[in-house]
């Protein structure tokens, strides 16, 4: 496929890693920050390939992984109510509550559907207007857009069955929650390019400059990754913090104007609690009061369900790049894909789940087969 | 989550007010918001994610990405060339005499 085939060459990848080994020279830390970041380099094995003196920890870009757990109780009940059609994306439907995951509310009854685009549920709010289609409204910047639009055009319908249960999280403060850390180990950013695509990378440059630490906005492939790496060892070497653009294929410095206005006429900042790290201030979107009227919290009256998260796992440390997979005592014993116990293995791009489904648990002998097996799947 | 994959718009419609359009991927085609990239025409490149464009692919900067990796990899067989050690005295074009 054009535009993704160019970028997984394995001659310019090869090129791309003489060029990192030529120009390191001291050992560096860098996080990327998007879980569809940490699943290419995961699946395609590109911390391996790296020169061992540079460490890639991987960050708390998975917005399946962080949605907190009382979200998605309150989703269960909204989902188990007999009037309601609710409506996801397909990554959450196996994300555990407190209690069970939507597959299992579904198989309990509960009219529960998968949807690729928020748009889906206006056609099936005018097809039943007798039931209440409420839609699961995650994501990061990359997402808001889409979701933004299914309230937009809801209002304007004037489709009265139709409410979103928001819970929409934010990169730049959860970068400044891992550089404010004591225990910050993170020298270095691959930046999230999808994320910029909507957003630009001007608060991006406010980061860099206030930390001194270089940021460079990153493709998803692994030509774009190895490149990115490239760019922010560059950086460090050559002591300079900035803001650099791998991704200029689909980043501009302001992003994308059309979507950010449309987000902005529909979500406003505010606090959020991220599942495995805890509440960072400013750090996601909630409806603007013109729009409270589709808020399905409101709607359905659960805004005082407050799941507390337990504390068996240490994927708080692993969103914020303070450790591995590996250094839990429950990867891949008690804590698999199939029964996760937090945030980073709940979905396929958290930390814990790529490393589950790529064979990182495994001796390496085994770790090929595995990995194989998971590009077929 | 934020899964972005760069697909060629194919149709564009105007369906009550927003701008959709199919996109193909390699084999498969979707229907997608073109909403947020009111500039695409018939026949570019565009990242969608969760049934939205979200951002046109600038044909010039991929290109030019990958021109320079090419080259990139091009001088670097060049220096090996150079510096191969079983080329012969006079070989290499510096070295012949003016």
């Amino acid at each position: 496929m054009k535009y993704l085939d160019e970028y997984r060459d394995a001659r310019v990848a090869q090129e791309l890693l003489e060029q990192i080994r030529g120009v390191q020279k001291r050992p560096w830390v860098l996080m990327e920050v998007c879980g569809g970041q940490t699943h290419s380099i995961v699946k395609f094995g590109i911390d391996d390939l790296l020169p061992g003196e540079i460490e890639l920890v991987h960050g708390p870009g998975c917005p399946v992984c962080v949605t907190p757990l009382e979200l998605i109780d309150k989703a269960h009940a909204i989902a188990s109510r007999p009037e309601v059609i609710f409506c996801s994306f397909g990554d959450m439907l196996r994300v555990p509550g407190s209690k069970c995951d939507l597959l299992t509310v579904k198989s309990r009854g509960a009219e529960v559907r998968v949807v690729y685009s928020p748009l889906e549920c206006l056609k099936i709010a005018r097809k039943h207007p007798d039931r209440q289609v409420v839609f699961f409204a995650i994501g990061f910047e990359t997402t808001a857009p889409a979701n933004a639009m299914l309230v937009w055009r809801a209002k304007q319908e004037g489709l009265q069955n139709v409410s979103v249960l928001v819970s929409h999280v934010l990169v730049p403060p959860a970068l400044e929650a891992i550089l404010d850390s004591p225990w910050n180990r993170v020298q270095g950013f691959l930046g999230p390019g999808h994320v910029c695509a909507i957003m630009g990378y001007r608060e991006y440059e406010e980061i860099s400059a206030r930390y001194k630490v270089p940021i460079v906005i990153t493709g998803f492939e692994p030509v774009d990754l190895l490149e990115g790496v490239l760019m922010a060892v560059r950086q460090l070497e050559g002591g300079r913090a900035e803001v650099e653009n791998q991704y200029a294929r689909a980043v501009t410095r302001d992003g994308n104007a059309a979507a950010r206005k449309v987000v902005s006429s529909v979500f406003e900042v505010c606090g959020r609690k991220w599942r495995g790290v805890g509440p960072i201030p400013q750090s996601g979107y909630r409806l603007r009061a013109e729009f409270e009227a589709f808020d399905a919290e409101h709607r359905f009256d659960v805004g005082a369900i407050d799941t507390q998260e337990p504390a068996v796992c240490i994927s708080g440390e692993v969103l914020r790049g303070i450790k591995k997979p590996h250094d839990c005592p429950a990867f891949a014993k008690e804590c698999t894909p199939a029964h996760p116990l937090g945030a980073t293995m709940v979905s396929s791009e958290g930390a814990c789940a790529a490393y589950y489904l790529y064979g990182r648990h495994l001796k390496p002998d085994n770790r090929n087969a595995a990995g194989k097996a998971g590009q077929a799947g | 989550m934020c899964l972005g994959i760069p697909g060629q718009v194919v149709s564009l419609e105007d369906a009550g007010g927003l701008r959709m359009g199919k996109v193909q991927f390699g084999g498969v085609v979707r229907e997608v918001c073109l909403e947020y990239v009111p500039e695409v025409a018939l026949g570019d490149y565009v990242i969608v994610h969760a049934g939205f464009a979200i951002s046109p692919v600038d044909e010039e900067e991929a290109a030019r990405t990958y021109q320079l990796l090419e080259e990139m990899g091009q001088l670097t067989e060049l220096e090996e060339t150079a510096a191969d050690p079983g080329f012969g005295q006079g070989d290499r074009p510096s070295d012949k005499p003016s």
